[in-house]
């Protein structure tokens, strides 16, 4: 064990893992957290904090997460590398093992241009690649970054990463994964998937390169609730292609957002049978009271207990 | 005011211009008093500087007769000259003068009815304006 | 070379609002390149400063002088008689000409008369965008001769990142996907094998830029 998380323990036990996301609120409104985590209560083996997603200020992604520890659930504390420098970035690893927090996604962040804060100063003193390096220097060779620190105690997180296979170029991200594997990451959530045959190619390049052996492949799903929302991703949000045949569904649908839960479930049961795929990360964005449904009409209830 | 005559410089491409004023001028069209003519060989032979200086020294406005997009004998002399026009108008704008004191227009070598009428017009928009500010 | 842009007319009217007489001293070098302070660009903004000057009544006296350079003391230098007889010295060079002037002209405000904006390449007439920003710790060799710091809006040393799209960069899309572009080249290059090593993470301090100013000293020149 790694680091003896609730997720890692789910995926070494051969269960087919679920997480799903919780974004912090705008401000400290404690409240906000308690009610997502008692939507989710149950229904996940670990939940992905969010660290000012979109470059818009929320609570920080560690104090989210330490509250989400002391609320009885496992999070997966996310960490973008836009936004502080490698001191800040060790020292919050420090401070995240201390609090509890056993499980981190290594991103590089969306621009800081996206947010509300646009003449921020960009910080990016790593990339993805070179913070999950990083984390796992900590943690196998108790090394600070430059190899001259040794550390006191022990940085035993589960470490993530991201991974698109609907960006370009697409000959390209599964060797980028793999090099994430080299890298040190212990497992990769997908960015949302709709179109399931570019997956399916994507993740057949990730067998033949070898990646699915060392590496967890989560799926990401994220339920559509209308059309109108089906189109607007396909549109304006960069990396995500949609094909008409999901639209259209959405579009004839009487209830958008019964068929949106319908299309999801669909994708979480075809995605179990692709060869390497090790569970799913369902990102339901402002939704989170339906991930309990999604999950139980999935046949994923109820959670494993783990020791 | 109602004195006022704007003298007026009018850059003129001996492509197209320079033939329409002769023409203008055997049909004894009326066109302003207080005209300048300054022949060129091409428009784009016209730096953004001249522009700039003619207005400077005291011309109350300033034209150019360039020849029509697709027709500039020297191939893309005229868009060379769009383009700084376009620049000079901004800095006039920047400094407060009035944008009507700068302006091109595009015609053919037979357009001397086209040419008198596009003169007088501009005097007519002038002439409120009153004398530049550069006197 | 370094690439600048004029500062609008009306912040320069805003600087030289209390003088009357003030030299603009524009350069020969970079910003003659990308048409911001050479010889012609003076004499086309002194002209629109003194037409500005003409319609409020305060008329200005503008020296026009362009040397070869202004970043080297040889040519600012060329400059300390006629500085001597202007209240205010408008420089349309780069940052460095402007600071170059203000060390050796003590006495002398000098004004900033464009936006030093980036080291780039002219891709086209009228056209100048980013290649370089002197980071100091050159690893073109690694990218394909092209620069991520200076290209990349994240500066990915390992890119591309989740958000490149159809060759072009999910935050302007004009702007072409620096990652594609590396990935391309060094197919092209038969290096694609070189991307799948991690480029370890930059030495910002002092191989690079972020331990204070820097300074080059070539001992063998020194007389």
């Amino acid at each position: 064990m790694k680091a003896g998380s609730n997720l890692e323990k789910a995926f070494a036990q051969g269960h087919f893992a679920v997480t799903s996301e919780l974004g912090p609120p705008k401000g400290n409104d404690v409240g906000v957290v308690q009610r997502k985590v008692d939507f989710l209560r149950g229904c996940v083996d670990a939940v992905n904090v969010t660290d000012n997603q979109t470059a818009i200020v929320r609570m920080s992604s560690i104090a989210t997460s330490a509250l989400v520890v002391q609320m009885g659930m496992e999070p997966v504390m996310q960490m973008v590398t836009r936004d502080r420098n490698r001191i800040a970035m060790q020292s919050d690893l420090f401070g995240a093992t201390a609090l509890g927090i056993r499980n981190i996604v290594c991103l590089t962040g969306d621009h800081h241009t996206f947010g509300n804060q646009v003449n921020s100063k960009n910080v990016h003193d790593l990339d993805s690649v070179q913070l999950i390096n990083m984390v796992k220097t900590m943690r196998d060779e108790k090394m600070l970054l430059g190899g001259e620190e040794k550390i006191e105690g022990d940085i035993n997180m589960f470490i993530g990463g991201a991974a698109n296979p609907f960006g370009d170029p697409f000959e390209f991200r599964a060797l980028r994964t793999a090099k994430k594997a080299a890298a040190g990451v212990d497992f990769i959530q997908t960015q949302c998937i709709y179109d399931m045959e570019r997956f399916k190619e994507w993740m057949k390049m990730i067998r033949d390169l070898g990646v699915h052996e060392k590496v967890h492949i989560m799926a990401g799903i994220t339920p559509l609730k209308s059309a109108g929302m089906a189109r607007y991703m396909a549109k304006n949000v960069s990396g995500i292609t949609i094909p008409q045949a999901i639209i259209d569904r959405m579009a004839k649908a009487a209830k958008g957002a019964e068929e949106g839960i319908k299309i999801c479930v669909e994708q979480i049961q075809e995605v179990r049978e692709i060869e390497g795929v090790h569970g799913v990360h369902i990102m339901a964005i402002e939704w989170e009271q339906m991930i309990g449904r999604i999950v139980e009409q999935a046949g994923l209830l109820p959670r494993p207990q783990l020791e | 005011m109602s004195n006022f005559e704007p003298r007026i410089v009018a850059f003129c491409c001996e492509q197209s211009g320079v033939p329409a004023a002769e023409m203008a001028k055997s049909l004894k069209l009326e066109m302003p008093s207080d005209l300048e003519f300054v022949p060129v060989p091409c428009s784009g032979r016209i730096e953004t500087l001249q522009l700039m200086k003619a207005l400077e020294s005291g011309a109350d406005g300033v034209v150019v007769f360039a020849c029509h997009e697709e027709n500039c004998r020297y191939l893309q002399g005229n868009r060379r000259l769009k383009g700084r026009v376009g620049y000079a108008k901004r800095l006039i704008a920047g400094i407060g003068w009035e944008k009507e004191r700068l302006d091109v227009f595009n015609l053919a070598t037979n357009d001397g009815v086209k040419f008198a009428e596009l003169l007088r017009e501009k005097a007519e928009q002038l002439r409120p304006l009153g004398p530049s500010p550069g006197k | 070379m370094i690439k600048a842009e004029q500062k609008s007319i009306e912040k320069l009217l805003e600087y030289l609002a209390p003088y009357g007489k003030i030299m603009l001293a524009g350069c020969g070098a970079c910003v003659t390149v990308c048409q911001a302070g050479g010889e012609k660009d003076v004499a086309l903004l002194a002209s629109a400063l003194r037409m500005a000057r003409q319609k409020t009544g305060q008329p200005l006296e503008i020296l026009e002088v362009t040397p070869a350079r202004q970043c080297e003391p040889e040519f600012a230098l060329e400059l300390a008689d006629p500085i001597g007889k202007v209240e205010a010295v408008l420089s349309v060079s780069c940052g460095v000409g402007v600071q170059t002037l203000a060390r050796h002209f003590p006495a002398t405000m000098i004004f900033p008369g464009v936006n030093t904006k980036f080291l780039g390449e002219t891709v086209a007439h009228g056209v100048w965008e980013e290649r370089c920003q002197a980071c100091g710790d050159c690893l073109l060799e690694k990218t394909a001769g092209i620069c991520p710091i200076a290209r990349c809006a994240k500066q990915l040393l390992n890119g591309p990142c989740g958000g490149s799209s159809q060759g072009k960069c999910e935050i302007k899309q004009e702007t072409d996907c620096a990652w594609q572009l590396i990935y391309d080249r060094s197919k092209s290059l038969g290096r694609l094998h070189r991307l799948t090593e991690m480029i370890p993470a930059k030495r910002w301090g002092v191989q690079s830029r972020d331990s204070g100013p820097r300074r080059i000293v070539r001992e063998d020149l020194k007389v």
